[in-house]
């Protein structure tokens, strides 16, 4: 048994289109790293996970061919979907393996090369990521249209509109700007934001995350085995939780009760208090696969009462400085969102804040030592609320 | 096999394309997977015979009285699988609407539609098509249910705003 499980090395590869690698190449990328940090050697993981959706890529045995190429057999090994929460799912297995006393250290690796196949397929193939018959066969919701249901319902119960949906885009092309791992490093103006023709109304373009090819990788320890590791973060709590299939099964369209369930447990585990939770945190990521998402879980997670969240990126409240900054490596919206790496890479960058290895222009200031990961799987039908943590939870 | 494909096979030796943004070497995959799926709906059929008659069918537990839309064979909460099929009614509220413009490649023949959720005067949501003008449609707008048939000849519902 470990009470305590820490992040003891990171890795992650450039995000975008990534043509020039294959998956095994490309998971290398962000493995090597992760062991070099953690300076262990391949004999010292004692399983390996890897988080990988993978429909829309050619290679199905993902951990078998990672074994072969980074030196991991014949250690046991698993792979984890959870939709676009994979990789959250995938910590949350090496995090319970610890946890539990079965394994000292895990190797974690999140990885996605959906560019593998031509975007009309994976709009296609994401579209199932609901009730795939009384949703897709039937009616040809796209990933995009399953949020726009809730930006819609948002933007006519709480009067946030359009160009509120754009500030998210600005801010978070801001940061990516900064981090030379996202996809998109570019800034963009609410002009620019609102120029394109519409996806899914009241989404345009640039109110979306794009389809993306990338890896990260995290290395968990035992408390025993992290005890003279230098650099390294704890996992403090972890909350999970579900939601139907069907967005007809569910009763709301503006708050998502799967992440509200997972932020719950993840705030009572880590001893944090529900009614003013960003007081305790450095900062977060937050799944911002779309623009409105990232407004909801300002207030699945309380940063905001219901209904407010929208006024926190008006006052820009959510950039460094502000209330809590959120997405500061540029989130989906611009790091890109390889749907298997997302989770993991939100490990990296709560492991880069926490010991303030962040690049310039993008490093919160460090005063509670807490930072939070949200990762959403479909449209709230996976949610995975994780703190991490400077130093251990003290009980 | 496109033509492009065959003379870079015959330039190459192999199928392999270089990536049109950034030269990158690709190889194509020479086997193509085409997938199609076959859903069971024996236990439902019941929804599908009532829509032929223009009706919206549910189910409800005998026991407790609970009622499924989409139907479902089995209540979870008494564990039973003994259900009535009920007739829903065909009015209720719009709740929230997208309008789908970058549509799949198997919806390609259509132009872009309105997806809505409405919450019927009986209690459950139904997700479908929304007719008319989306930009007149409101929450809270009264619409009801319409039995119709799709572009492909079979039989679909729809919601239509209630003047």
């Amino acid at each position: 048994m470990s009470e305590n499980v820490a992040v003891i090395g990171v890795g992650h590869s450039k995000f975008g289109s990534r043509k020039d690698v294959n998956i095994p190449e490309l998971a290398w990328e962000s493995i090597k790293p992760a062991l070099d940090s953690a300076n262990i050697e391949q004999k010292d993981i004692d399983f390996f996970v890897v988080g990988n959706a993978g429909v829309w890529s050619s290679e199905a045995a993902i951990p078998a061919l990672m074994a072969e190429y980074a030196d991991l057999a014949p250690k046991g090994s698993m792979r984890v979907e959870a939709a676009c929460a994979t990789g959250n799912a995938a910590i949350r297995v090496g995090y319970q393996a610890i946890k539990s006393g079965e394994a000292d250290v895990v190797l974690v690796l999140g990885i996605e090369k959906m560019q593998e196949s031509p975007n009309p397929t994976v709009i296609e193939l994401i579209g199932r990521f609901g009730s795939y018959f009384w949703e897709f066969e039937n009616f040809g919701l796209t990933f995009p249209g399953y949020y726009a249901l809730h930006g819609t319902a948002y933007m006519m119960k709480y009067g946030a509109t359009e160009e509120d949906y754009a500030r998210v885009a600005v801010k978070n092309h801001y940061y990516g700007a900064k981090n030379p791992y996202a996809q998109f490093q570019k800034e963009v103006t609410i002009e620019k934001v609102m120029e394109p023709k519409y996806v899914a109304w009241p989404f345009k373009l640039f109110d979306c995350s794009p389809i993306t090819d990338g890896s990260a990788c995290v290395i968990l320890a035992s408390e025993e085995f992290a005890k003279d590791v230098e650099d390294k973060i704890w996992i403090h709590s972890q909350g999970v939780g579900t939601g139907t299939a069907n967005l007809s099964r569910r009763s709301d369209f503006t708050s998502l009760e799967s992440a509200r369930y997972a932020a719950e447990l993840a705030y009572k585990r880590a001893g944090i208090d529900m009614d003013a939770p960003y007081k305790y945190l450095d900062g977060a990521n937050v799944h911002d696969c779309f623009t409105a998402p990232e407004i909801i879980a300002y207030e699945d997670l309380r940063f905001a009462k219901r209904g407010e969240g929208v006024q926190l990126i008006r006052d820009e409240q959510t950039y460094i400085g502000g209330r809590i900054p959120v997405n500061v490596d540029g989130g989906l919206k611009a790091k890109g969102h390889p749907i298997g790496a997302t989770g993991v890479s939100q490990a990296v960058e709560a492991y880069k804040q926490l010991l303030s290895k962040a690049e310039p222009g993008r490093q919160a200031e460090i005063k509670h030592g807490r930072w939070l990961a949200h990762n959403v799987g479909g449209t709230g039908h996976y949610s995975y609320v994780t703190i991490y943590g400077l130093e251990k939870l003290k009980k | 096999m496109d033509e492009k494909l065959e003379n870079h096979i015959e330039q190459y030796g192999f199928p392999i394309v270089p990536d049109e943004k950034s030269g990158a070497l690709q190889w194509i995959d020479m086997r193509e997977l085409r997938v199609k799926f076959i859903i069971s709906v024996e236990k439902i059929k019941p929804f599908f015979e009532g829509l032929k008659e223009g009706k919206l069918l549910a189910t409800k537990c005998k026991k407790c009285g609970r009622l499924f839309f989409p139907p479902q064979k089995d209540c979870p909460s008494c564990r039973t699988d003994e259900m009535d099929w009920v007739e829903l009614s065909k009015e209720g509220q719009l709740e929230t609407l997208t309008v789908l413009f970058v549509r799949p490649p198997s919806f390609a023949n259509y132009d872009p539609y309105t997806v809505a959720i409405a919450k019927l005067d009986d209690g459950p949501r139904i997700t479908a098509w929304l007719k008319g003008d989306p930009t007149k449609a409101r929450p809270g707008m009264k619409v009801r249910v319409e039995v119709s048939k799709r572009k492909e000849g079979y039989y679909m519902y729809e919601l239509v705003p209630v003047e």
